[in-house]
């Protein structure tokens, strides 16, 4: 007689064709989510790991104890950096389909956590960003011409065409650069914090990766050291819902949210409205409390949705509901922001669409910048011999020696 | 000078660096209060304070991915992997953070991180405590790899590496913790203090990265090795009576080609030996390098003693060792070859 297996295979709620179902998302209502002091013990909170932090309510009021009770002036620069947010990742995502750039990735749809975070943080406290914090880099001054020109590997690129598109990198900004390999950020961001704390300073670190990358052993490293010393540091899972094809049961999230998995190390979890960026600034700026006072990591499950594909290289209409972000209960991000603002009286549908112009205008005038330092067609070109720099220190003699050959064949041809 | 083993000699290493630079500190398992397994770190905690030489959970991927941070934050961190055949946890953080966050941010970020870790057989520790995997990280650009083969190498190499500014990986050799050997099991293990490279300063000084060390100088045949073989191919060279020169390469990445090439050009034969498995393993560069400069000055093919291409075996460790017998064998061989 065949057994039948017993192995449980998630699958998302909803694939083409069907009806976008989000019914398996636990939600809370705004302000329904007590405040604890920052310093709770992880066990007397466990509440948070399973509750849904919000502060922006259905009519877009701010309510609730996590209110930040934000001026509405630095509202408007938060609305104003997510909407830069946005139109530069449209602008970019047209440039890739045109053939100028040979890759994209943009944040639609979560744009409120690299903007409410950054905002939540210190300029001296370090960022360890996925690929999906490009506000964070914007928030933290990088300019949008430099952006581009990274992704043009052009001769103003700070990666001097090392690293793919969106693999940013900001000494200045204090965010570190962009590996294509998923996860491995979380353990640099706990030994910095670590570091800052031997130093005994009073900065902090940070981190991001998405639902997926919680499978990587990496996300458990840097758990368990944090929790062990106790490090200063906040990570952050950005949970928006897909990894590729992959829906958040496929990396473990059916059962319980990973704003849970801090517990078991005893590190509190808070799960929040990703895309409510009042929430989010709150919860992060509890976080850097606690942190900052001793009280060690704060693990952050910030719930959004991945609004478009995963690159330029995906098509999600192959895997997932077409309008599935329709139907997201949490909403867009700048939509809510704005109709609290306009709700407060301090924003309007005519001074919304004036910045959208101008954003476009800003963005449309950094492109024309960039282009002037090379495109993939037209120079001005890097000098190849760079790629021999930056390897070591000093660069061995046997780098010396292939960058030589290197130039012999660009300049003579293979047949020298 | 003072008379020191390889282990005395790796700690004074620590103990210099960290009494010069704060910013220097230690972490791994079981390295804090008990000194670790092989008593490297002993003492160091009480000097330094908890907070310098931490000890670490059983993460080797962990560890090196908090060296990497803290190294990105200024600190200077030695991360000790208990042995070499415990590194694998550790291989992404290795290969694609640790060698290439300089490269990939123009030198914007760089991680300055030693990692420590014993190597090698000859000491009953089968399969999962033998190993030699030293070629697998000589293939990553952005790297170094060093391997010494005595105390004062062993002191001077490790300095360097911890003030490089390049991260490092660090391999001990662990059968000559305490003393020179052989090759050859059935004789008394021998101190390192009847050992010239046992007189080691009490003080600071480096060996520099990148230079190989001509052990024996000689005229009939050139032996590239490295590590506990160097003793190996001493002893051998010894009983065959063969005028070898034998170099230690010391510095595996980057490669002193110079001083190989030089010699083989000199001897007009060669023999590359390592511990290590021979397919695809570091000898086949070395042969590579050496054959392109001094082809014409061969006069036999370079040959190569390795360990076999099988796990380390516990119950043959001595069929599997490429010891004296062997060398012998070899060196032999290369003579005929071009007799």
């Amino acid at each position: 007689m065949a057994n039948k297996s017993r192995l449980h295979i998630p699958r998302p709620s909803a694939r083409p064709g069907d009806e976008p179902d989000f019914g398996y998302l636990d939600l809370s209502p705004a302000g329904s989510i007590d405040k604890p002091s920052v310093k709770a013990r992880a066990r007397d909170i466990e509440y948070l790991n399973s509750g849904l932090v919000r502060v922006l309510d259905e009519d877009h009021a701010a309510i609730g104890p996590w209110n930040p009770d934000l001026d509405p002036e630095k509202l408007q620069v938060a609305l104003r950096w997510m909407m830069l947010n946005r139109v530069f990742d449209e602008r970019m995502w047209q440039i890739q389909r045109q053939g100028r750039i040979s890759f994209y990735m943009q944040a639609l749809g979560e744009e409120a956590v690299s903007i409410a975070q950054a905002m939540a943080l210190r300029p001296g406290d370090m960022c360890f960003p996925s690929y999906r914090n490009q506000g964070l880099f914007m928030y933290r001054g990088m300019k949008l011409v430099d952006m581009m020109c990274q992704c043009l590997s052009n001769t103003r690129d700070m990666c001097k065409g090392r690293q793919l598109p969106v693999m940013y990198h900001s000494k200045v900004g204090n965010v570190f650069s962009i590996s294509g390999n998923l996860a491995t950020q979380y353990p640099h961001a706990v030994g910095w914090a670590m570091a800052s704390a031997i130093k005994g300073e009073d900065h902090i670190a940070a981190s991001w990766m998405g639902d997926g990358s919680t499978a990587a052993a990496d996300f458990h490293h840097a758990l368990t050291f944090a929790a062990i010393y106790q490090a200063p540091v906040i990570l952050n899972v950005v949970n928006n819902q897909w990894a590729i094809s992959s829906f958040q049961g496929t990396a473990g999230g059916e059962r319980r949210a990973f704003a849970a998995r801090g517990l078991g190390f005893g590190i509190p979890g808070i799960r929040v409205d990703g895309n409510d960026l009042l929430a989010i600034y709150a919860v992060t700026v509890w976080a850097a409390d606690r942190a900052r006072r001793g009280g060690g990591p704060t693990l952050i499950e910030a719930v959004t949705y991945r609004a478009g594909a995963h690159s330029t290289s995906d098509d999600p209409s192959k895997y997932r509901p077409k309008d599935e972000w329709a139907s997201f209960p949490l909403g867009d991000p700048i939509e809510r922001l704005k109709q609290h603002l306009i709700g407060l009286g301090h924003w309007s549908e005519k001074k919304h669409e004036a910045l959208a112009e101008d954003l476009k205008k800003e963005v449309l005038a950094a492109w024309r910048e960039a282009q002037k330092f090379g495109t993939m067609t037209e120079g001005p070109f890097l000098d190849p011999a760079s790629m021999f720099d930056d390897v070591y220190a000093d660069p061995p003699l046997h780098l010396n020696s292939q960058r030589r050959r290197m130039l012999e064949l660009e300049q003579y041809g293979s047949d020298n | 000078m003072a008379q020191m083993n390889m282990i005395e000699a790796i700690r004074s290493a620590m103990d210099v660096v960290m009494d010069r630079d704060p910013n220097v500190v230690i972490l791994g398992q079981d390295v804090g209060y008990f000194g670790g397994v092989f008593r490297c770190t002993d003492g160091l905690q009480r000097k330094y304070g908890e907070h310098r030489v931490i000890d670490a959970p059983i993460a080797e991927g962990g560890i090196i991915g908090a060296a990497i941070g803290m190294g990105v934050n200024g600190l200077r961190p030695i991360a000790e992997i208990q042995f070499a055949d415990y590194i694998y946890p550790g291989f992404d953080q290795i290969v694609s953070e640790l060698a290439k966050i300089r490269y990939r941010s123009c030198g914007e970020f760089f991680s300055p991180v030693t990692i420590r870790t014993p190597c090698g057989g000859g000491i009953r520790g089968g399969q999962t405590h033998s190993q030699s995997p030293e070629g697998i990280f000589t293939h990553v650009s952005g790297i170094k790899v060093v391997m010494p083969s005595n105390p004062y190498d062993a002191k001077g190499l490790l300095i360097a590496s911890i003030e490089s500014n390049d991260p490092v990986l660090f391999f001990e050799p662990k059968r000559i913790y305490n003393g020179p050997f052989d090759g050859d099991p059935e004789k008394p293990a021998v101190s390192w203090a009847s050992h010239p490279k046992g007189e080691v300063p009490d003080g600071h000084y480096t060996v520099p990265l990148g230079k190989a060390e001509i052990v024996r100088a000689g005229n009939e045949l050139t032996i590239v090795t490295y590590g506990t073989l160097v003793h190996v191919a001493v002893a051998a060279v010894a009983t065959t009576g063969v005028d070898a020169e034998i170099i230690d390469v010391r510095s595996l990445s980057p490669l002193d080609t110079r001083t190989l090439t030089e010699s083989v050009r000199k001897t007009g034969r060669c023999m590359i030996a390592h511990e290590a498995t021979r397919f695809g393993g570091y000898g086949a560069e070395l042969v590579a390098a050496i054959q392109k400069d001094c082809f014409y000055y061969l006069e036999a093919p370079i040959s190569r003693v390795a360990g076999w291409d099988t796990p380390y075996p516990h119950a043959f460790e001595w069929q599997y060792f490429p010891g004296k017998k062997r060398l012998i064998a070899g060196i032999q061989s290369v003579m005929e070859a071009s007799a």
